[in-house]
């Protein structure tokens, strides 16, 4: 099988085809080396916190907070069980990258995992998989068994006195339990309702012990900084910003999918390894993190790199990498719409602002689309959220109201067409030469 | 008489190995994927039992099965088809597709076909959006790029 084409500045995917994800073909591109080497030369567990932390390694599962701070939280000295968890619950919409991890190199998360319990004194761990990828989730309980056979996992690993297993649990369809701990709640068998904090993880996690969680592609990213250093991970991107980021691109593009490019990579380089605009379009709009985040103009992304400080910059956020394109025959209010109607859904119900804010949200945008919008109703979405964003226990209420107020501003004039004319003003009236893969996948 | 197999209760019993001897209810998720796939669909009394199994009180059990998406709380057709219709997926044909489906299958999102074949529901964000349009075949079966004839084809196999 040939190559999978991640760009060629990939660390985490390189060298995958799609077939070599067992640990011999890992063992063959440096897997478990890292590992190997802590343990042989005896690392210290701090020192392996202090290169993560001078890597600046930043969470990938959507805030960006820095990864060795995060590992330094954890309670040296607790008496009893403490736990690690990876957030492999990648529900966030125009997310993929996870999935690639776990089926085509699940190895390399199973040893940064590892590697992480060693720095943090944890025993167990779990990955907590999204339920809709069932196939992945039973190939990663085989790269399981295979690192177990092997002596990677379980009771005195290598031959020396550290000790760490790890197991898979599966989610079953709720979006929410990607928020950390809502996810916890779910791995003790309950619903998946975001707790109030503090106390934090790290104090109060998982059955109610210190915990500690990162996404997928954060502990994917261990073994290179321990092999490499920090310094050399660092190097991959740009100061704040360390290491190269996986970003799934969806949309109009010729060529969605994962590309793996150094933090600090311009968008216009991201875009060209995508295969460009489908159908040679004109860009118009890019959600750059993930459903949650703002949306932005596509002048304003072709002026941007795709790092978290440029982003932001840019008045986005990184979040977890996930880039949707839209071209200039994209309905904003129709995009909006359905974004919206996510988030409602999705709303795990336990806070007001959101469980009632979604469903206005929704209604409203729904209203103007269908020809029924009145003029108040856009400083109503405004105003809507704003009495979300901030005003719950967990952040899913600002992932719903940040994107709604961005496609209001951003693309005021065309929801204001929408309200005028009661009808769109984009020819398509939707989502675009959406229809276009249908025929060429049948070609 | 147990509504769980012996087969049901070894593959819980397997689940049941990766948590902590007191943290049984853990197995909740697992357990219910497990007697659904047995059954298509959670009835009381299979939860019931699984609650039983499990050392949980019933309620409990229901929260979880309510809770996610992908429980089936009553009977669906043999073939459940969950289309990803979200927003990454729409802009790739995932709303065409469903409405090909739709239109193929002569239901709606949430009906079944009079023969009791197909269920059809609209499903979120898969993690899969590079491959749009996507769906799932009775929770596990995920399909990729569909296009027509794909979707043609994929009726026809699942018709057999
Ligand atoms: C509604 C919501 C959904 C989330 N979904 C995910 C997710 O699917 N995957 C993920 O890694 N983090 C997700 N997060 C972020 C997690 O709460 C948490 O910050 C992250 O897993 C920490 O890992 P990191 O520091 O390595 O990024 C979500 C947060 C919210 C509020
Ligand atoms: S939007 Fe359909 S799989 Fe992500």
């Amino acid at each position: 099988m040939s190559a999978l084409n991640y760009g060629p500045d990939a660390v985490i995917l390189k060298g995958l085809t799609g077939e070599n994800w067992r640990l011999k073909d890992y063992e063959q591109r440096d897997g478990y080396a890292a590992l190997k080497k802590i343990l042989k030369e005896g690392m210290k567990p701090e020192d392996v916190i202090n290169e993560v932390k001078k890597s600046a390694l930043r969470g990938r599962g959507g805030a960006g907070f820095p990864t060795g701070l995060k590992w330094s939280f954890m309670p040296r000295s607790f008496p009893g069980p403490k736990y690690l968890v990876c957030n492999s619950d990648e529900g966030e919409p125009g997310t993929f990258k996870d999935r690639d991890i776990i089926r085509y190199n699940p190895h390399i998360l199973i040893e940064g995992m590892i590697i992480a319990g060693y720095a943090m004194g944890i025993g167990v761990g779990y990955n907590y998989i999204h339920g809709e990828i069932w196939a992945d989730y039973e190939r990663f309980e085989e790269a399981l068994d295979e690192a177990r056979k092997a002596g990677y996992l379980g009771k005195n690993i290598l031959g020396t006195d550290f000790s760490f297993d790890l197991f898979a649990h599966h989610g079953y369809g709720a979006y929410i339990c990607g928020e950390e701990t809502a996810l916890l709640e779910s791995l003790e068998g309950k619903k998946g309702q975001p707790r109030f904090k503090p106390p934090f993880p790290a104090s109060f996690g998982l059955y109610g012990k210190p915990t500690t969680i990162n996404n997928t592609e954060t502990f994917a990213a261990v073994p290179f900084i321990i092999r490499e250093g920090g310094d050399a991970f660092l190097a991959q991107g740009k100061p704040n910003n360390g290491g190269t980021k996986i970003f799934s691109v969806s949309g109009h593009v010729n060529r969605p999918g994962n590309y793996e490019i150094k933090l600090g990579t311009p968008f216009a380089k991201l875009l060209e390894l995508a295969g460009g605009m489908r159908g040679g379009k004109k860009l118009k709009g890019v959600i750059p993190g993930g459903s949650s985040m703002p949306v932005l103009t596509g002048e304003v992304m072709m002026a941007t790199d795709m790092d978290y400080d440029s982003i932001a910059k840019a008045g986005s956020m990184l979040g977890s990498g996930a880039v949707i394109v839209m071209d200039e025959d994209t309905c904003m209010v129709r995009a909006a719409e359905r974004l919206a109607y996510f988030y409602f859904e999705e709303s795990c119900g336990q806070c007001t602002p959101c469980r009632e804010g979604t469903g206005w949200l929704y209604r409203v945008i729904h209203r103007i689309e269908h020809g029924q919008g009145r003029p108040e109703d856009l400083d109503l979405l405004l105003n809507l959220a704003d009495n979300i964003q901030g005003r719950t226990i967990c952040a899913l209420g600002d992932a719903a109201a940040m994107p709604v107020r961005a496609f209001v501003k951003t693309f005021r004039a065309e929801f204001e067409y929408h309200i005028e004319h009661k009808r769109c003003q984009v020819k398509t009236g939707g989502y675009s030469n959406a229809a276009e893969p249908l025929q060429m996948a049948a070609e | 008489m147990s509504l769980l197999s012996a087969l049901a209760k070894q593959k819980i019993d397997r689940e049941l190995t990766k948590y902590p001897a007191d943290q049984k209810q853990s197995a909740c998720m697992s357990a219910l994927a497990i007697a659904q796939d047995e059954h298509g669909w959670l009835s009381n009394e299979l939860m019931d039992e699984v609650a039983q199994y499990l050392g949980m009180a019933p309620v409990a059990v229901y929260e979880v099965a309510t809770f996610y998406n992908m429980y089936n709380l009553k009977p669906t057709g043999k073939h459940k088809v969950t289309v990803c219709t979200n927003l990454p997926c729409a802009l790739s044909g995932g709303v065409d597709a469903a409405e090909y489906l739709k239109h193929k299958l002569g239901i709606d999102f949430r009906e079944t076909t009079a023969d009791g074949q197909f269920t059809l529901m609209e499903g979120e964000c898969m993690g899969a959006c590079g491959d749009a349009p996507v769906l799932l075949v009775n929770n596990k079966r995920m399909c990729s790029f569909m296009s027509k004839e794909k979707l043609d084809q994929l009726v026809e196999e699942l018709k057999k």
